[in-house]
């Protein structure tokens, strides 16, 4: 680990007036995992389009690959360059096979005629040592996205990359399929590749990284090595503060344990839901663990009537109640927060203005439907104040926002209701660290208000770090649940276990 | 440190500063949609006056522009609101032919006369509904639906006057579709037709911007699963904007009938759906749904009038008249969707 095989010098990336990256240092070296992170806007993904040659650094900015300084320009330059990126949405074309994906654009022909068997041929040793479990005729489409994953280190292992850079790998995988592909991303650095990896999650992270290099507004806050790397610290330079609580949990249902506000009743779809049952309390924070694909999301929209109940019945503080449309549900006092909030929550055409107050218009409406505008401008002002909502006004698109300005719109439109039960979905999904803290802080006063808060996430030291009992769903049934005392913490290992169910641990 | 929420106001950086620009990029936007296509329309009334030799800019000239663009203004209002749902409604010429044929067989009762204008609205309203109903409740295609209806309802208004021309030479309230509102006695008047299709308008805006419904029927258009998600009754909205522009076909129709004092029902309002899609695209009404103005459409319907007008005072032959509308409409959308590159959709 003499010669680094990578080195980014001052490197600097100017959009018009607006720095977009700050000289820049970035050292990485064969057969490392070198973790990037940073807040959303830090800079991380400018960093990366250099490398990849979509973006030009700026004059002055220096790369040098292998010792030699190098110009990576245009799309096909990381590659020659032995760049490979593996973004978050994936690249691959679902409709061809596997081995068509992996030579995609640079096919091998046979008298202008592709050479399909060669292709194969060529492809079926590299998926053996990725162990792979599916064969290159197989067509994209029906593979998951571990192994839609694969293929795209397939892709890069051909194309002979020495630096693979990985855009928050996880962020569509259950959690056998993470830990796959990191025995995966070991093994590829056990033969000598160096790794850049992206990810907003500690637990990642701790596991892997070698070193973490973390950026803030564009600049270089500092790289720390292996024994370095705590969460604190992380967080701190990330943040540029001192998060001295980053999970806030102050409520204390045990001292005063509230009603059961809502309490599902063996509720079943007759397929991805089979017979759950779950209450949660006034001024509880409970948590809805599992793998992806449990069936959580499921139940919470058969909970809110956005998909047909086969069995089973819904209760609002001890009454049964029949809800067959989500605006049943708000009209029940139930608000959900959707887990993809771009296609099924927020209206990115739409003002933050009119996402927030939208669920709301009718009831301040005067003369039964005239929008009354000052009392919508006021609400959106007062939750753009209370929240941290960071945009240059109210009436900004929702679209423009980043990821952690959109969900607490998003936040904001179901907090307008006044609901007396939350149910929010992966909440600090695609969310930078400084807003995740504040979206905890915002559950918890909820919680202490005496709302009921249901959260489903698969982010676990999310669920441990805020919620006072934990329900685990496996394979659509109910696995089992725990509570938090004074003398036990929810730990990470049952919850685990629960989820994958003991005799698949192994998995 | 309890008090996370405040400190995280950090001081203006890198992110603050292209927040800065880019509402102020969103700004310049705005104003570029709120304006749209409203200098095309002032360039073309301004190269048919020089090209006519002053003929364009005329008190009857443009009594004559607005008076064509009346009809096709109030249909294409209608098409608004289908539009800005993401939908499409290819029914209202045939809508408008049997409305306007029910309005004049009424009319030639006695007692019933005065009754016809309602009943042609009605007709209108009805077919709307009947269309909104299959799209919201069936989740059928909206293109399907009424390209069915199109066919269907052009048959119903030839059934209604067993395919024959009505005429009624004494129709009620003819006023409307020739007479004109005296403003200056002797120098400004403007007809009536022109007074509804400005107060169709007028009433769309209030609806759109004013109104629960309206952002209601903006958030359908944006994003229908969320707008379920919300609470918002999608099927509702959906009947209703189908309603309005079935209830605005009937409106034209009736306009259409006191200008003629007739109506037949293979003729009227032939291929007038496109003309009111058009006006509705011209006006920067996003196809998709979601994004548009009711101004926007009231030039678009200018421009197809001025037009056609002005192509007739220059005197370009009616062939090449098709061509060179074709050739306008094609460019002023390519001119638009240029403008506004890197908008979130056209």
């Amino acid at each position: 680990m003499s010669e680094p095989i990578l080195e980014m010098r001052r490197v600097s990336k100017s959009f018009f007036s607006i720095k977009a990256l700050r000289d820049v240092d970035l050292t990485v070296y064969a057969g490392e995992i070198h973790a990037l992170m940073g807040e959303n806007g830090a800079g991380k993904s400018t960093l990366m389009k250099i490398l990849s040659g979509a973006y030009r650094p700026d004059p002055g900015s220096e790369i040098r690959i292998d010792g030699q300084p190098v110009q990576i320009s245009g799309p096909l330059g990381g590659r020659a360059a032995g760049i490979a990126i593996i973004y978050q949405e994936l690249s691959l074309a679902p409709n061809l096979s596997v081995a068509e994906n992996i030579y995609l654009g640079r096919e091998v022909s046979r008298g202008g005629l592709l050479a399909r068997e060669a292709m194969q041929a060529g492809a079926a040793p590299i998926l053996a040592r990725l162990g792979a479990d599916f064969t290159p005729q197989t067509q994209v489409a029906s593979l998951s996205m571990g192994q839609r994953q694969l293929v795209e280190i397939a892709r890069a292992l051909h194309a002979r990359s020495k630096i693979l850079i990985m855009d928050e790998p996880t962020t569509a995988l259950s959690a056998g399929e993470s830990e796959r592909l990191f025995a995966l991303i070991r093994q590829l650095r056990a033969e000598g590749l160096a790794i850049i990896y992206i990810s907003h999650r500690m637990d990642e992270v701790y596991a892997l990284g070698d070193r973490v290099t973390v950026l803030r507004d564009g600049t270089l806050v500092g790289s720390l090595d292996k024994a370095q790397i705590r969460a604190d610290t992380i967080v701190r330079m990330m943040v540029g503060r001192d998060v001295s609580s980053f999970y806030k949990k102050e409520h204390d249902p045990g001292a005063r344990p509230g009603a059961p506000v809502l309490a599902a009743v063996d509720i079943a779809d007759n397929s991805r839901v089979k017979g759950c049952s779950l209450t949660v309390h006034a001024g509880e924070v409970v948590g809805l663990a599992g793998l992806v694909g449990a069936g959580r999301t499921e139940l919470a929209h058969l909970i809110i009537g956005a998909a047909p109940m086969t069995s089973g019945h819904v209760e609002i503080e001890g009454r049964a109640v029949s809800i067959r449309t989500p605006g049943e549900a708000l009209d029940a006092g139930i608000a959900y927060l959707t887990e993809d909030r771009k296609a099924l929550g927020l209206f990115l055409d739409m003002s933050c203005l009119d996402n927030i107050n939208l669920a709301v218009l009718g009831r301040d409406a005067k003369f039964g439907g005239i929008l009354d505008r000052d009392k919508a401008r006021d609400r959106a002002r007062r939750a753009f104040a209370t929240l941290g909502i960071r945009a240059a006004n109210v009436g900004v698109p929702a679209g423009g926002l980043s990821g952690g300005n959109q969900q607490k719109v998003l936040l904001s439109r179901l907090l307008a209701i006044g609901p007396k039960i939350l149910i929010l979905d992966e909440p600090t999904r695609g969310v930078d660290v400084g807003a995740k803290s504040e979206i905890y802080s915002i559950i918890d006063n909820l919680a202490k208000s005496g709302t009921a808060v249901l959260v489903i996430s698969s982010d676990l030291p999310e669920i441990i770090g805020i919620c006072d009992r934990v329900i685990v769903m496996r394979a659509g049934h109910i696995a089992g649940q725990m509570r938090r005392d004074a003398t036990s913490p929810l730990s990470q290992e049952e919850i685990m276990a629960l989820a994958t169910g003991t005799e698949q641990l192994d998995a | 440190m309890p008090d996370n929420g405040a400190s995280a106001k950090a001081a203006p950086t890198a992110p603050g500063l292209a927040a800065a620009q880019e509402t102020r990029r969103q700004r310049t936007r705005a104003i570029v949609r709120a304006v749209g296509m409203l200098p095309v329309l002032l360039l073309l009334c301004i190269g048919f006056h020089v090209l006519s030799d002053g003929r364009f800019f005329t008190g009857q000239n443009i009594g004559i522009v607005v008076q064509q663009s009346a009809v096709n203004t109030v249909l294409a209002a209608g098409m608004t609101f289908v539009i800005l749902t993401g939908g499409i409604d290819l029914s209202v010429g045939s809508i408008l032919a049997a409305a306007a044929m029910a309005g004049l067989i009424v009319s030639k009762f006695p007692d019933l006369g005065p009754l016809w204008l309602p009943a042609a609205v009605v007709t209108g309203a009805a077919f709307g509904i009947l269309n909104g109903g299959l799209i919201a409740l069936l989740r059928l295609p909206p293109f399907i639906v009424t390209l069915g209806s199109l066919t269907a309802v052009r048959g119903v208004a030839r059934l209604l006057g067993a395919d024959t021309t009505v005429f009624n030479p004494s129709i009620p309230y003819a006023v409307i579709g020739n007479g004109a509102l005296t403003l200056v006695p002797g120098i400004v008047s403007i007809p009536w037709l022109w007074v509804i299709a400005l107060l169709v308008i007028l009433v769309s805006w209030l609806v759109l911007k004013r109104t629960v419904l309206g952002v209601h029927i903006y958030a359908v258009g944006g994003n229908e699963s969320a707008a379920r998600l919300a609470g918002i009754k999608v099927w509702a909205v959906l009947i209703f904007v189908y309603g309005v522009s079935g209830l605005l076909a009937g409106l034209a129709g009736a306009m259409q009938a006191a200008r003629l004092y007739a109506a037949n029902g293979l003729q009227l309002g032939q291929s007038y759906e496109l003309d009111a899609i058009t006006a509705v695209i011209l006006g920067g009404t996003s196809f998709v749904g979601g994004i548009g103005s009711i101004w926007g459409t009231l030039v678009g319907a200018l421009i197809i009038a001025v037009l056609s007008n002005g192509l007739i005072l220059i005197g370009v032959s009616d062939v090449w008249q098709y061509v060179i509308k074709g050739l306008v409409i094609i460019g002023a959308v390519a001119l638009d969707r240029y403008r506004l590159q890197g908008s979130a959709r056209t």
